[in-house]
């Protein structure tokens, strides 16, 4: 039976949700799963990574911050060493860099940000969006003697943990940087929230904000119902927020359970990176706004006078 | 300094998409052609390096059809590229591919300080092309790039999660691939666009560069429209009415909170 290696990742004190959704679909499959941590927390958090069906956990804790050499060596390593004829990994900002370069390495090929897998019948079928989401189509492996797929977050289930799993840790040890790439620091964001493109529920602001200040209705919303907040080209050109808080074609790509749109049209481009989320609301005091084309429930009013109410409303529905 | 920037043509996203009958790809009729728009910030890039360092050779270099590619190439020497090479091609061709026949070309043509790409490209949507081109030329690469100085040594900024960004320092030949951020592009002007049209457009062929379409390691198939949303749900009263109702909505019907 093929084997699937995972490339595991954590965030302070668990894995991330995209991880455990990985190691559930291997599981669920009926494959071998070897599961790839790197980090300082990569061996405590072995366990966790067997709990959501892992068999054995490759560990190296001594890489330090991510080097794109440095990691590209060590995932090599433990790749070969694992033996599997899949690998996976979340489409994050770290496997996104590394994965194309260490596929190509081992001759092989690589699906990007794919939205469905399949690994069941021991095949392999994946599909991603393209166009900027307005099509998608199945990659088909040739000549590739082991398969990439980095799939977005979101998109599977994650199973419920074993408490009880055990599993095999193997130690590897970092490889040695040549010095030609150094990693000098990592300047913290200053959001301390799940990041967009990992994010379930997604509050986004347009021009209809009016103003930086005007953010802080958002906030409210977002912390009601612990989502993350986004904002539309418009809004991060204004410098009412951070670049990267911009979502669409030249922002991110975001695919949450819920994206409640607030004052924004829905541009083309705006569209382009967030039409794949599974539930949309638009709030815009325009019924001809495209948004509401592309949404599934819509409310035509003054979002200062709807988003307030529907704080909350959340707070009595949640008993906040 | 030599610099290269990797160029893709892409279908601007204002066009609209239609899949071919057998669904084996699009229906490129019709499609309006644009450059790529993160290479927009690999050009504006490399133009910046070489009047900051008041010397150097920049040229842009494409894999695609010359028939239309040439036109962003063109483009780019409009903005102040020095030459361009295109990889003639019709073929399909998978990043691994791709990224191949890039790094041949490069090599054949000459040692290189700099090879610039943009982060992505917006119609494959991958992500990939810069770092394998890397690994197989053996360097190191960074992409999502929103920041660069260059002293005696490369620093560079990648934008990561949740707004944080990894600050590298590079010594020697590189590839970076450039995000939104990194500088605002220039427009071409109209002497500019006159003096591109004699510039030097080097053309090869796939086999030049030593590539065959049929070994790509991936390929697409089975093109498919995304699924018809249910028609929207508008929800009337005054503001608490529909702020009660889209909570029951999304909690009941939904099932998303
Ligand atoms: C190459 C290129 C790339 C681009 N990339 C992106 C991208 O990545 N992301 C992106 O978002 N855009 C992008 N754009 C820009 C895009 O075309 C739009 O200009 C932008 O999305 C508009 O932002 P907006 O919806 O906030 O503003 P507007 O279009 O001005 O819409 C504001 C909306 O707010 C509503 N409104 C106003 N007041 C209220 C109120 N009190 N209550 C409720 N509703 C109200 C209005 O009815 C209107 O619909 C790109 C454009 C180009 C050319
Ligand atoms: N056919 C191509 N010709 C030249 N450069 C390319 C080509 N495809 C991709 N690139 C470069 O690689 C970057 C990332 O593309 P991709 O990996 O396809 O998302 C693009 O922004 C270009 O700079």
């Amino acid at each position: 039976m093929s084997k699937v290696f995972v490339f595991v990742e954590t965030t302070s004190h668990d894995l991330k949700k995209g991880s455990m959704e990985l190691l559930t679909a291997a599981k669920t499959a009926g494959r071998t799963v070897v599961a790839g941590l790197i980090g300082g927390d990569a061996k405590s958090l072995a366990t966790r990574a067997a709990q959501f069906g892992a068999q054995s956990v490759f560990v190296c804790d001594s890489a330090g911050q991510y080097n794109p050499e440095t990691y590209s060596d060590t995932v090599t390593a433990m790749i070969k060493e694992s033996g599997a004829d899949v690998v996976l990994a979340s489409s994050s900002a770290t496997a996104r860099d590394l994965f194309p370069r260490v596929a190509a390495r081992l001759d092989c090929g690589l699906a990007s940000d794919c939205t469905d897998l399949d690994l069941t019948n021991n095949s392999i079928k994946a599909r991603r969006p393209l166009y900027s989401g307005k099509c998608t189509a199945e990659v088909e492996f040739l000549n590739s003697p082991i398969c990439f797929v980095l799939m977005r977050p979101n998109q599977l289930p994650a199973g419920s943990p074993d408490l009880g799993a055990q599993c095999q840790i193997r130690e590897f040890p970092a490889q040695t940087a040549s010095g030609k790439i150094i990693s000098k620091d990592v300047v913290k964001g200053s959001s301390t929230k799940a990041d967009l493109t990992e994010a379930n529920v997604i509050v986004s602001g347009g021009r209809g904000m009016q103003n930086a200040e005007n953010f802080k209705l958002l906030d409210d919303l977002a912390n009601t119902i612990g989502a993350t907040v986004g904002a539309s080209r418009a809004v991060a050109d204004a410098g009412w927020v951070p670049h990267s808080m911009q979502v669409g074609q030249t922002g991110k790509t975001v695919a949450p359970s819920l994206y409640i749109a607030c004052g924004i049209s829905g541009a083309i481009q705006h569209l382009a990176g967030m039409s794949a989320s599974k539930v949309i609301v638009a709030i815009n005091k325009d019924a001809d706004a495209p948004i509401f084309q592309k949404a599934n429930y819509g409310i035509v009013g003054d979002l200062f006078e709807v988003v307030p109410k529907l704080v909350e409303e959340f707070k009595k529905a949640l008993h906040k | 300094m030599r610099i290269f920037v990797c160029l893709k043509q892409v279908p601007d996203t204002e066009t609209r998409i239609q899949l071919k009958a057998d669904r084996s790809g699009i229906e490129e009729n019709g499609v309006k052609w644009v450059m790529n728009p993160y290479d927009e910030f690999a050009v504006e890039e490399a133009l910046k390096l070489k009047e900051v360092k008041g010397s150097g050779q920049v040229t842009v270099i494409s894999v695609g059809p010359k028939a239309r590619v040439t036109e962003s190439l063109r483009t780019a020497m409009a903005m102040g590229a020095d030459d361009g090479i295109v990889i003639d091609t019709t073929e399909f061709l998978d990043t691994f591919l791709t990224a191949k026949a890039l790094a041949a070309a490069i090599q054949k043509e000459s040692p290189f300080d700099l090879i610039l790409t943009g982060k992505l490209a917006i119609d494959d949507n991958s992500a990939s092309v810069p770092q394998i081109l890397a690994e197989f030329l053996a360097v190191p690469h960074v992409t999502v790039v929103s920041k660069l100085t260059f002293d005696t040594a490369l620093t560079i900024e990648r934008e990561v999660e949740g707004g944080a960004r990894e600050v590298y320092e590079l010594q020697g030949p590189c590839v970076i691939a450039a995000n939104k951020g990194l500088n605002t592009p220039r427009y071409a002007s109209l002497p500019g666009i006159m003096k591109a049209k004699k510039k030097p457009l080097k053309e090869l062929s796939l086999s030049d560069v030593g590539i065959q379409p049929s070994n790509v390691k991936v390929r697409l198939k089975d093109f498919q429209l995304p699924p018809e949303k249910p028609a929207v749900k508008m929800i009337a009263g005054d503001p608490s009415a529909q702020a009660k109702e889209l909570v029951r909505l999304l909690m009941d019907e939904a099932k998303v909170l």
